[in-house]
Formats: structure tokens, C-alpha cells, sequence
């Protein structure tokens, strides 16, 4: 199982994405935003954490308008998987990959605390690892976390089972309780919190290592 | 060519911003006050001289990158 983990000027959680991946067994390649094609036999991009190009514009916005956020789009309308996590999220959403948007924390501050979580779903390869109703808990740090989602988007998300996550206790205000949502093939997850900064011990807890053992291990057999 | 372009939060979208704004200018004494929405303002200078070839451009820029037309509307004004 190959893994392609992208960094754009102001990624910060590229590391741990590639610690996380290497871990559960995955042979991971970095990719620097400058490049134009993601890596022959990549199983699954992700896409980090932090602040990509300052948060310029919009958050996520220039990143996923860059050369290599081009070939990201491209990748995943072929059937790759793909993750995002905080800012990946952001830049997911701005690639139109995932439905919504993410605004300013409703309290307008920036959060920072562990987030306890319900898995919303089972059913993709990122969260078969978990019960269906699951309590987990994942940190996150985010100022733009607010998910936003018209009526409409939203009643098909729930209806097609693509809520990934939810907050326990709401930390930003987004629209039901929503912390991380699937594509409609399932194979494109965005979220806020981090899951690769709580996969081994040292770390002050292991609730994400499932999330890349599912998802290594499922790539691995295809 | 100068082209203006203006990107606000559609209708319905809660700013939290603009909200925060809002509160601040009630601190202050301003009691009328009764919505604050805030955008942006971003200015481009076209090498273009057709003005009308020049805003189709500018708006598909804001389709492709300057606006978020997910939650964002936008106008574009060419001076």
C-alpha cells in the first residue's frame, strides 16, 4: 500500500500524516505542492494539516488551485482514495471533492483541546475499523472549522450515510454536529480533527491508529 | 483596465465576523446597528482593453478562484 502524503508552503502536519501512514504499515512518499503528478502506484494522498499558503484568499483556496492540488482532483475522479484532515479538509471542500464549506469557529476563536467524537459510520474505508456510535477522541486546533452545508446538501449526506464523524460537544458550530464527511463513493474523507496525532501512545492516546490501520490494510489486499 | 471585484456571504449565511462586528460597534455606543456583513474587496489591474472581454474574464476568475460560490456571491465592477 502506497501513500502520498502532499506538503504545501505553511503544511504543518505533513510529518506526523507520514508517521501515521508509515506505521500502519504503508510505504509513504512525500510530494511537494511544485509537482504536477501524483506518484505511479499511489493508493492513497493525503492531504495535511496547517495553514497552506497562509490561509491567503480563503482558507484551503490557492492549495487546491496548485499544480499538484490539480492532479489531487484528478486522482480522486478516477477512484483514488483520498484524506484531509484540518486544512486538507479546507482544501477539499475549495476543490469541490467534498459538498459544504468551512468558515470561522462560531465563537470566533481558535480551538484547541482534545474533541471527543461519535463515528457517524462504519460503512467507508476509513472508519470500518470503528463501531458504528463509537466515542472516540481526536485533538483538534482549527480557527476555520465551522462546517457549513445548504438544506439540500445536507439532507443528502444523511441520507446517504456521509456523515464520518460527529462533535460529542460541539466545538464551532457546524451544521450537525459534523466533523469529517465522505464523498459519494466513499473513497474522499475530510475532517477536522487529527486523527494522525493520536496513534501511538506516546502521544497521549491511540483512538486514530484504526482509522490508518483500516485503511492500509483494505489497500493493501486490493 | 481596473476591474473590482466585491465577494460578500450569500444571503443566509451566518457571518460570525460581521456578528462580532456588530457587538463591538453596540459596545461602543452605536445602538442602531442592526446587521453587519463582511466581505472583501480585491483589486485587479487588466492588461485588457475591451471592457466587456475584460469582466467575462474577471468573473470567471471569481468562478475558478476568488469567490467560493458555495457560500460566497461576488460582483465585479471594470473602471
Amino acid at each position: 500500500m502506497k501513500a502520498a502524503v502532499i506538503t504545501f508552503p505553511g503544511s504543518n502536519c505533513d510529518r506526523d500524516l507520514y508517521d501515521a501512514f508509515a506505521k500502519s504499515g504503508a510505504e509513504v512518499v512525500r510530494v511537494w505542492h511544485k509537482e504536477t503528478a501524483i506518484p505511479e502506484g499511489t493508493d492513497v494522498v493525503g492531504v495535511p494539516g496547517g495553514f497552506s499558503f497562509g490561509d491567503y484568499l480563503r482558507c484551503g483556496a490557492i492549495a487546491s488551485r496548485s499544480p499538484i492540488g490539480e492532479a489531487v482532483v484528478d486522482f480522486a475522479r478516477r477512484g483514488g482514495h483520498v484524506i484531509g484532515i484540518c486544512n486538507g479538509f479546507q482544501v477539499l471542500t475549495e476543490m469541490g471533492l467534498l459538498p459544504g464549506a468551512l468558515m470561522r469557529n462560531a465563537g470566533l476563536k481558535f480551538v484547541c483541546r482534545q474533541q471527543r467524537l461519535t463515528v457517524a459510520t462504519s460503512t467507508s474505508p476509513f472508519t470500518e475499523g470503528y463501531a458504528r456510535g463509537a466515542e472516540i477522541t481526536f485533538p483538534i486546533a482549527h480557527h476555520d472549522g465551522n462546517y457549513v452545508i445548504d438544506a439540500e446538501g445536507l439532507k443528502r449526506l444523511e441520507g446517504e450515510d456521509r456523515v464520518a464523524f460527529r462533535y460529542v460537544d460541539n466545538p464551532n458550530g457546524s451544521a450537525a454536529d459534523i466533523a469529517g464527511v465522505l464523498s459519494e463513493n466513499r473513497r474522499v474523507l475530510g475532517l477536522m480533527p487529527h486523527p494522525e496525532r493520536v496513534v501511538e501512545p506516546a502521544q497521549g492516546g491511540t483512538d486514530g491508529a484504526a482509522l490508518f490501520r483500516a485503511l492500509t490494510g483494505l489497500l493493501a489486499k486490493a | 483596465m481596473k476591474a473590482r471585484v466585491h465577494v460578500m456571504l450569500k444571503d443566509g449565511v451566518l457571518d460570525p465576523q460581521g456578528e462580532a462586528v456588530r457587538h463591538a460597534l453596540g459596545h461602543l455606543g452605536f445602538s442602531g446597528v442592526e446587521g453587519v456583513r463582511q466581505g472583501k474587496v480585491i483589486e485587479l489591474d487588466l492588461a485588457a482593453t475591451d471592457k466587456t472581454a475584460a469582466e467575462a474574464e474577471v468573473k470567471v476568475m471569481c468562478e475558478k478562484l476568488l469567490a467560493n460560490t458555495v457560500i460566497e456571491k461576488y460582483t465585479v465592477e471594470i473602471a
